[in-house]
């Protein structure tokens, strides 16, 4: 066997050498990935319910769910969260960050506190926000509204006002993330770009459209993608801010939640990866969507 | 190379089996595995029974195992029919059907078991156990509902600390007198919890339609029936504690446990698997009431974990099963799990001593429970929801109470119609 390794060329002994060195993460990835997520395909097509056997049912689970109210609710909601909170938080940090980034005094703290947040346990937070929303004398929201002269609001126990009430811890988390990465994009970008532009005369609004913004480009890209698969797959403050029912009446209920709920609690484990199939469709859809659109020009 | 490898592989694997094996054949000639979840006390009960099992039985050896809630069914699923896990396994009573169907368990010999002296010694409840004329499982322990309530508070209200409220009005009246809210109209204290979320669902499905002339299912089961004047009157009797009478608030403190434990609450109704926390509260000075009647009619709730042998289990194991099953249905064995884990005695004879039957704590809910009612639920989340949504649908979306019935009991009969066409 050692003369045999002697006489490959070094090219082949690279290739030797990575391929071992890779052979674990690959056999991880594999098993612990790759495999499971070849099953739930599989089992989308069966009416598997944990105990018992797997039978094949061809496509009435994805019939079943086209007609399924509850499953175009949850559509409903997931997209809220998705078209609520990408906006919302990516306008937010880049404006901290911007002005962030001119700030001297107390630069490091201010960052760091933003991105405390971020650090935070959810379920933690959650809890904390959900006293917060209590009805006065409680909640510090409603206690802060009729300090100031406004009727106090339901927020938790409203089935309008809910949705948003749950996003914005998340959004709040979020943003220290953002934030960080959005210094960093405007630290790279060279002085000599605003030097110029200063040159040319050119005013604070044109900078920031015709130089700041178009050079943070890849920033933004990175940005827009993984906040977006981050409202989509939202789960962990909804469960926790609404004791894992999605409620009230399903007015906050996200798809994750509705996949955790059909596999864990109803034991439909084939309609269950019924929708984790159609989560994994919209992810790749809206990913590769956004992939094109941000970075072509 | 390769051989050595090998060799080595089949070192790592042998020692532990034979390691495993010699143990086994050096202290028993059988051995058994138990399953539960979990929890704290039941599992310091079943290292207790297990060890006075084996002093009894020295050719029988017992393996506990217990597994996080979350993964309970699961892993117990995928076990069995792979010829593992356990040969006595515990499970909720809701589950019975689930486990038939995917023929996990095995009827319970009616030699060792005889099914009159099962029914003439257990709670009505646990017929429900009984599959085609044979038992398959036996509980330990059940549980049932009550009314707690908060002695200081009652004191400070000017009510009678030891004299609970023994009818619906009373109840009514007793959380008017408890509530309390400030200068703006803010609740501070409630009368009584309003928590659909908690066991407030069980409560208005088993008791206040009943105590309103209605029955909540048809006899078969099969059938949703409390879309009718008295589910109707129960419901916006429910609701009207909130809206009308004013005693409470959906969600004050997030929910009824938090409320009544920071002694902010004047009463709440929860389940003797309560007893536990609010006697680690310090400074909680509550007591412990049966349901209130109303129109004369007294009503309750009761659920049970029920032990039953896999199909695993056969020959030697088989014998040994229904040996410990037998041991930890004994009449010792229940008063020991009461008093480690604070749930009720299954048998009639134990619950009933008088020692029981008139405990501060525990009797509220055993005098309930000759009188209770387990739900035959197939889906107890998505039934459970179906009630929580019902009232939420009243209350946030001023949909009238008649209309949110009928939509939940066609809900429900979905439930229902799909698990007993299967």
């Amino acid at each position: 066997m050692i003369r045999r390794l002697q006489d490959l060329t070094i090219g082949q002994k690279r290739a030797i050498w990575a391929w071992g060195f890779l052979a674990l993460p690959v056999a991880f990835y594999v098993s612990i990935r790759f495999y499971p997520t070849v099953e739930a395909f599989r089992a989308s097509f069966t009416n598997w319910n944990i105990v018992g056997r797997m039978e094949f049912i061809g496509l009435a689970n994805y019939a079943r769910l086209v007609q399924d109210p509850s499953f175009w609710k949850v559509i409903g909601n997931t997209f809220a969260y998705l078209g609520l909170g990408v906006p919302i938080s990516m306008l937010l940090s880049f404006v901290i960050a911007f002005f962030l980034d001119r700030v001297r005094v107390g630069h490091g703290l201010l960052r760091a506190l933003y991105f405390i947040p971020h650090l935070t346990t959810a379920v933690a937070m959650a809890w904390v926000w959900r006293w917060f929303y209590q009805p006065p004398p409680v909640g510090a929201f409603n206690v802060w509204l009729t300090g100031l002269g406004f009727g106090q609001m339901p927020f938790l126990r409203s089935t309008t006002q809910a949705l948003p009430a749950v996003l914005a811890p998340a959004i709040w988390a979020g943003i220290g993330f953002q934030i960080v990465i959005f210094l960093a994009g405007l630290k790279a970008i060279p002085r000599t770009y605003y030097e110029a532009a200063a040159i040319d005369g050119a005013g604070a609004w044109r900078v920031l459209f015709e130089v700041t913004l178009p050079l943070l480009r890849p920033t933004i890209v990175f940005l827009v993608v993984t906040s977006s698969i981050a409202y989509l797959r939202i789960f962990d403050y909804v469960y926790a801010m609404t004791n894992g029912q999605g409620g009230p009446i399903d007015a906050t209920k996200p798809l994750v939640l509705k996949i955790f709920e059909t596999a864990f609690t109803h034991f439909e484990m084939g309609y269950a990866a019924t929708q984790t199939v159609i989560l994994f469709a919209i992810l790749l859809a809206i990913s590769l969507v956004q992939l094109k659109l941000l970075r072509s020009r | 190379m390769t051989t050595k490898i090998g060799k080595l592989a089949f070192w790592l694997v042998a020692i532990p089996a034979m390691a495993l094996s010699w143990t086994g054949s050096a202290r028993a000639q059988v051995e058994i595995e138990y399953w539960q979840y979990t929890f704290a006390q039941r599992v310091q009960a079943i290292d207790e029974l297990i060890k006075r099992f084996e002093a009894a039985n020295p050719g029988i050896k017992v393996k506990h195992t217990h597994i996080p809630y979350d993964d309970f069914r699961v892993k117990i699923a995928a076990a069995i029919p792979a010829g593992q896990g356990p040969d006595v396994v515990q499970l909720f009573y809701g589950w019975l059907q689930d486990y038939l169907k995917a023929g996990l368990l095995q009827p319970l010999p009616a030699s060792e078991f005889s099914v009159v002296e099962i029914e003439r010694e257990y709670f009505p409840i646990v017929q429900q156990m009984k599959v085609d004329g044979k038992y398959y499982a036996l509980p330990t322990a059940v549980r049932s509902l009550a009314l707690f309530w908060n002695k200081a508070l009652f004191k400070e209200a000017g009510l009678n600390p030891d004299r609970p409220p023994a009818t619906l009005d009373e109840l009514v009246d007793y959380a008017k007198k408890l509530t309390k809210r400030n200068a703006n109209g803010d609740l501070v204290q409630a009368g009584l919890t309003i928590d659909m979320g908690g066991q407030d669902h069980h409560w208005l499905r088993e008791v206040l339609i009943r105590q309103f002339g209605g029955a909540p299912y048809s006899a078969d089961k099969k059938t949703v029936t409390y879309n009718s004047s008295a589910g109707v009157n129960a419901t916006q009797w429910y609701i009207d504690l909130a809206a009308k009478q004013k005693v409470g608030q959906i969600g004050f403190l997030t929910d009824g446990v938090t409320a009544f434990r920071s002694g902010k609450a004047g009463m709440t109704i929860d389940g003797s698997f309560r007893l536990g926390a609010l006697d680690s509260q310090k400074g909680l000075d509550y007591g412990v009431a049966e349901l209130p009647a109303h129109n004369g009619i007294k009503s309750n709730f009761a659920s049970y974990w029920v032990n039953g042998i896999t199909t695993k289990a056969t020959g030697s194991k088989r014998d040994a099963a229904v040996k410990f099953l037998q041991f930890i249905t004994t009449p010792e064995a229940m008063e020991l799990w009461m008093n480690t884990v604070g749930e009720l005695p299954a048998r009639k004879s134990v619950a009933e001593k008088d020692a029981n039957k008139n405990h501060a704590k525990y009797g509220p809910f055993i005098r309930g429970l000759t009188y209770s009612y387990a739900t035959d639920f197939v889906n107890e989340s998505a039934q459970r929801k179906v009630l929580i949504d019902m009232v939420d649908t009243v209350v946030l979306k001023t949909v009238p109470t008649k209309d949110a019935v009928a939509q939940a009991a066609a809900e429900e009969q979905k439930l229902l119609d799909a698990f007993y066409k299967k």
